[in-house]
């Protein structure tokens, strides 16, 4: 099973580590803004504390969302027949996915564009449940990319892969799979109060940090399981230990230098934990990408999916002239952004009465 | 109705919808940014006022653009499984540039400019807005480059031993004839479309106000609408232009598309003959009875398909005769001619199916009057650009009268129905290819994925999107009517516990 029908190419394998960095740009950039977006109608009690939380995401939220778009349009542009198959195959997870980013991602502007209570409430359930839809459809995700998804080739196109029959669809929600999304949706909440406290000050830091202390026990304890249930049934390899041990010191510094109020350093390891099990579940994926070819003459993997080495050059000198450049200007944004906001910095609003 | 219908439907419903936020987009970017840049420059209020009115209506817009250019991205694969393997090796490289180049260029500056007002210098600030706006920009090449790929696949050969298409030419892709044109066309209605609204938006204003000088918003409402009425007019005599160029590439890369738009069954002109455009006609287009013209503008079409007034225009029974005798469709193309053993196999296979209904046309109705309703809508708008400066010349206002009231509704509605026709017309006159004598429709749709999912999903898009809708214009109607705000000179705060001068 899952014999490579030929050995990758040096640029595969480096397309395939750059998909993986692209979901790791998504994964930790917008992983918090998707805390941050959950926490609006619980951590916000007043109408001020809830704008504080809305504009700490406000200016960046729109740009990690692109990290997204960008892992999508790499792997149709690398590796089409990854798109092609992944994308079908899993449909209406993905039809939800969509609708959880179409209502949050309207929600932050229209919120701010009136200042009706009802509105602003419906806004941000909005936002909260969209993000938390997303961080959870994903989690379900990943874990059946960790077991493999089963695919056969399309009836009378032998070049087509599809996911195997419809019943599959229900085993989508393994046990292994809901504790996936369970554990992405409190990593994301974690990561998403440590980076609230991180960039407020006043009454919502010192919310955010009171349940970033309770959201890490759980995300450390639910990632603990989860993590080991992945390397004992699944394995990824001895690199897998080292990432899962990675990870572990990961969640619990950022948990222990929290509780020291160290807001930084907190952000910083719910960060490098989500990198690390993102590269962990990618070692997993290579080369299969995910898919079990066990009924497959000819197994689905990075040689059979990935598109010529021409547009592979390419897409690579592409990567390495503007990857950078986004990196950089991305993070002069968030320096711009960086001081601290608090209720006294929320400007009074004016009720809209036409001019 | 199968999953491929549906399919259809679905991406036709989603795109189109996509596309009424992207014209307004792709030019209210630039003009936001053209009145900052006059305020930077000036120092006057009065610009200043407007960037952050217009800019108001720019982000209420745009936020529906993003959300549902979310969803064109991930369709592909969902609803298009055999085509994205068959083309991903072209087709999936501009998509990836457009994400990289121009769509964090744009979300990362937009996110700057919305929140920058009081942590960025003045120019820096300016810069911004006029990244997202550059951003905007990039993203429409590269989208109608893979789009003008679907029409006219250059720059690619087949691959028989994987069974796709393969890239030879990258710069062959990027600039494509059809893609040049077509970013063309589009760039100039999409600011026909925004002309149109500060026509409607000002000229509202100003007619409210009337010829009340002492008025502070007078003066900038004045502005704003003529500016509009002027770009109007100006990206409209753009739009025939670039119009009139499309259509003879066109004709050269899709003859059968020329022949649809007119419903021209038999071959006309050439030998000192030519093609007759008609307007209007009556009678059913189905090619078994004759069509009644009323109103025709003798040799136009000649001169729209080939430049001269006596040029050949090919008709869809001749086309149809040549196709099915294996003259391919555009004889230079390298991808057709090295794809043509396994399509005649498909082809072969879609016409032993009888639900498949295979037609070497598209439908000619549709064809036809989208055409014509894009032109149409499209002079309209130029003609109320043209009546909008004969009456503001002279301190002249529009009145607030009924007459005035349509006109405003028009101004903007008609280019982007317009576009919206323009765009029907350049995808229905495409079929029945997916890629132009490449790849059936009919074969590019998922094979794993049922009519029942696709509905589903329809329906639900259908039903998100129109709510949506009602939310989005409720708030761009407020806004309007809100005018142009109260103003004070942005300063860089550096008191850390200052209410900001902006926050959502
Ligand atoms: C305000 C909108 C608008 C107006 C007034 C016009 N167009 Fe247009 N047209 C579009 C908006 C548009 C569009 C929506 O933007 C399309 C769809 C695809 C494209 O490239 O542009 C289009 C497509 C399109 C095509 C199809 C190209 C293809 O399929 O390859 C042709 C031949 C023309 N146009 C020609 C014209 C002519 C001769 C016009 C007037 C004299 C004209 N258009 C006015
Ligand atoms: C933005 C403006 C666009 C609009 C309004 C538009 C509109 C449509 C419509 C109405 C259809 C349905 C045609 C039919 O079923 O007969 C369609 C189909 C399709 N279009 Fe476009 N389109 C646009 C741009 C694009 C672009 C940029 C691409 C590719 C990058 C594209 C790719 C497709 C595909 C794959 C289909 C499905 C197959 C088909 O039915 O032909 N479209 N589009
Ligand atoms: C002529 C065709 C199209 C053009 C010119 C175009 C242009 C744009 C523009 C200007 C935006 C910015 C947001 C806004 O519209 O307000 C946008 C958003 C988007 N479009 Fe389209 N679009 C087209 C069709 C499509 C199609 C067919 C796809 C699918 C690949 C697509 C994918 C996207 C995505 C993913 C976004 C969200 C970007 C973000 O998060 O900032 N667009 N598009």
């Amino acid at each position: 099973m899952n014999l490579l029908a030929t050995s990758p190419t040096a640029l595969q394998i480096v397309w395939f580590i750059l998909v993986c960095v692209l979901w790791i740009g998504y994964l930790v950039l917008e992983g918090f803004d998707y805390g941050v977006a959950m926490l609006i109608p619980f951590l916000g009690k007043t109408e001020k504390e809830k704008r504080v939380i809305v504009n700490t995401i406000g200016p960046v939220w729109d740009g990690n969302q692109v990290w997204l778009l960008t892992a999508g349009g790499a792997t149709f542009a690398a590796f089409p027949g990854w798109y092609a198959t992944l994308f079908s195959g899993l449909y209406l997870p993905l039809f939800l996915i969509l609708v959880g980013l179409i209502i949050r991602g309207v929600s932050f502007e229209y919120r701010a564009k009136n200042p009706e209570t009802k509105w602003r409430n419906t806004f941000d359930w909005m936002a909260s449940i969209g993000s938390f839809i997303v961080a959870l459809v994903f989690g379900v995700g990943f874990a059946n990319f960790i077991i493999g998804l089963p695919v056969v080739t399309a009836p009378g196109n032998d070049s087509l892969y599809v996911l195997d029959g419809k019943p599959y669809f229900w085993q989508l929600f393994s046990p292994f799979a809901l504790l996936g999304g369970i554990v992405l949706v409190v990593l994301f909440l974690f990561h998403g109060a440590n980076y609230l406290a991180l960039k407020t000050k006043g009454e919502v830091h010192d919310k955010a940090r009171a349940f970033a202390s309770k959201a890490g026990l759980v995300a450390i304890v639910g990632g603990a399981i989860y993590l080991l249930w992945f390397q004992l049934a699944y394995s990824a390899g001895l690199f897998g230990w080292v990432l899962l041990v990675l990870a572990a010191l990961g969640l619990v510094a950022s948990w222990w230098f929290g509780q020291q109020g160290r807001d930084g350093i907190a952000f910083i390891g719910t960060a490098a934990a989500t990198a690390f099990v993102t590269v962990m579940i990618f070692v997993r994926m290579f080369p299969t990408m995910g898919f079990n070819s066990a009924k497959v003459k000819t197994a689905l993997d990075v040689t059979v999916a990935a598109s010529s080495e021409s547009t592979l050059v390419l897409m690579t000198i592409a990567a390495v002239i503007f990857v950078p450049i986004v990196l950089g200007y991305t993070a002069w944004n968030y320096k711009v952004f960086s001081r601290r906001l608090g209720t006294v910095n929320m400007p009074d609003e004016k009720e809209l009465t036409p001019a | 109705m199968n999953a491929e219908t549906i399919a259809r439907w679905q991406f036709g419903i989603t795109t189109v919808y996509h596309f009424f936020f992207v014209p307004v987009t792709l030019a209210l970017s630039i003009i936001t940014a053209i009145l900052q840049t006059l305020w930077v420059r000036s120092g006057d209020l009065k610009y200043l006022r407007l960037t952050k009115f217009y800019g108001k209506l720019f982000l209420i817009n745009f936020a529906m653009g993003v959300v549902t250019g979310i969803v064109q991205e991930f369709q592909f694969g969902m609803n298009w499984s055999e085509y994205s393997r068959f083309v991903g090796d072209i087709f999936g490289a501009p998509l990836a540039l457009e994400a990289l180049l121009a769509f964090f260029l744009e979300s990362t500056f937009i996110g700057m400019w919305i929140f920058g007002w009081d942590r960025l210098p003045k120019k820096v600030h300016l810069t911004s807005i006029w990244l997202a706006a550059i951003g905007t920009n990039l993203s429409a090449i590269f989208i109608l480059a893979a789009n003008a790929w679907m029409q006219n696949p250059v720059g690619a050969i087949y691959d028989a031993a994987l069974n796709r298409a393969h890239m030879t030419d990258f710069g062959a892709v990027l600039l494509n004839p059809v893609s040049l044109v077509t970013f063309a066309h589009v760039i100039t209605s999409a600011w026909m479309t925004v002309g149109g609204l500060m026509v409607a938006v000002s000229g509202w204003h100003l007619a409210k106000i009337g010829n009340a000088a002492k008025n502070p918003d007078a003066g900038a409402h004045r502005f704003a609408t003529k500016f509009g009425a002027w770009v109007l007019l100006g990206a409209g005599l753009l739009v025939c232009i670039t119009g009139d160029i499309q259509g003879k590439i066109m004709t050269e890369v899709q003859p059968m598309k020329m022949a649809a738009a007119e419903g021209l069954y038999t071959t006309e002109g050439g030998d000192g003959k030519c093609a007759d455009f008609s307007i209007l006609t009556i009678g059913s287009m189905d090619g078994k009875q004759a069509v009644t013209p009323i109103i025709k503008v003798p040799c136009m079409l000649s001169f729209l398909a080939t430049g001269n007034f006596d040029g050949k225009v090919e008709g869809i029974n001749d086309l149809t005769k040549a196709y099915e005798s294996g003259t391919l469709i555009t004889p230079t193309n390298e991808l057709q001619k090295t794809s043509y053993a396994t399509l005649k196999a498909k082809i072969a296979a879609l016409k032993a199916d009888p639900n498949s209904g295979w037609d070497w046309a598209p439908n000619i109705p549709t064809s036809y009057w989208t055409f014509r309703i894009m032109m149409g809508l499209g002079f309209l708008a130029m003609a109320i650009g043209a009546f909008t400066l004969w009456t503001l010349r002279k301190g002249g206002v529009p009145k607030d009268n009924g007459l005035w009231k349509t006109i405003f509704w028009v101004a903007p509605l008609a280019p982007l129905f317009g576009i919206s026709f323009g765009w029907i017309f350049t995808e229905i006159g495409r079929q029945p290819w997916l890629v132009n004598g490449v790849l059936p429709t009919a074969s590019g749709v998922s094979p794993g994925v049922s009519a029942a999912e696709v509905l589903i999903t329809c329906i639900g898009y259908t039903l998100l999107y129109g709510v949506l809708a009602v939310v989005e214009l409720g708030l761009f109607n407020k806004y309007v009517r809100l005018g142009l705000p109260a103003v004070t000179e942005p300063k860089v705060l550096t008191d850390a516990d200052a209410p900001l001068t902006f926050a959502y």
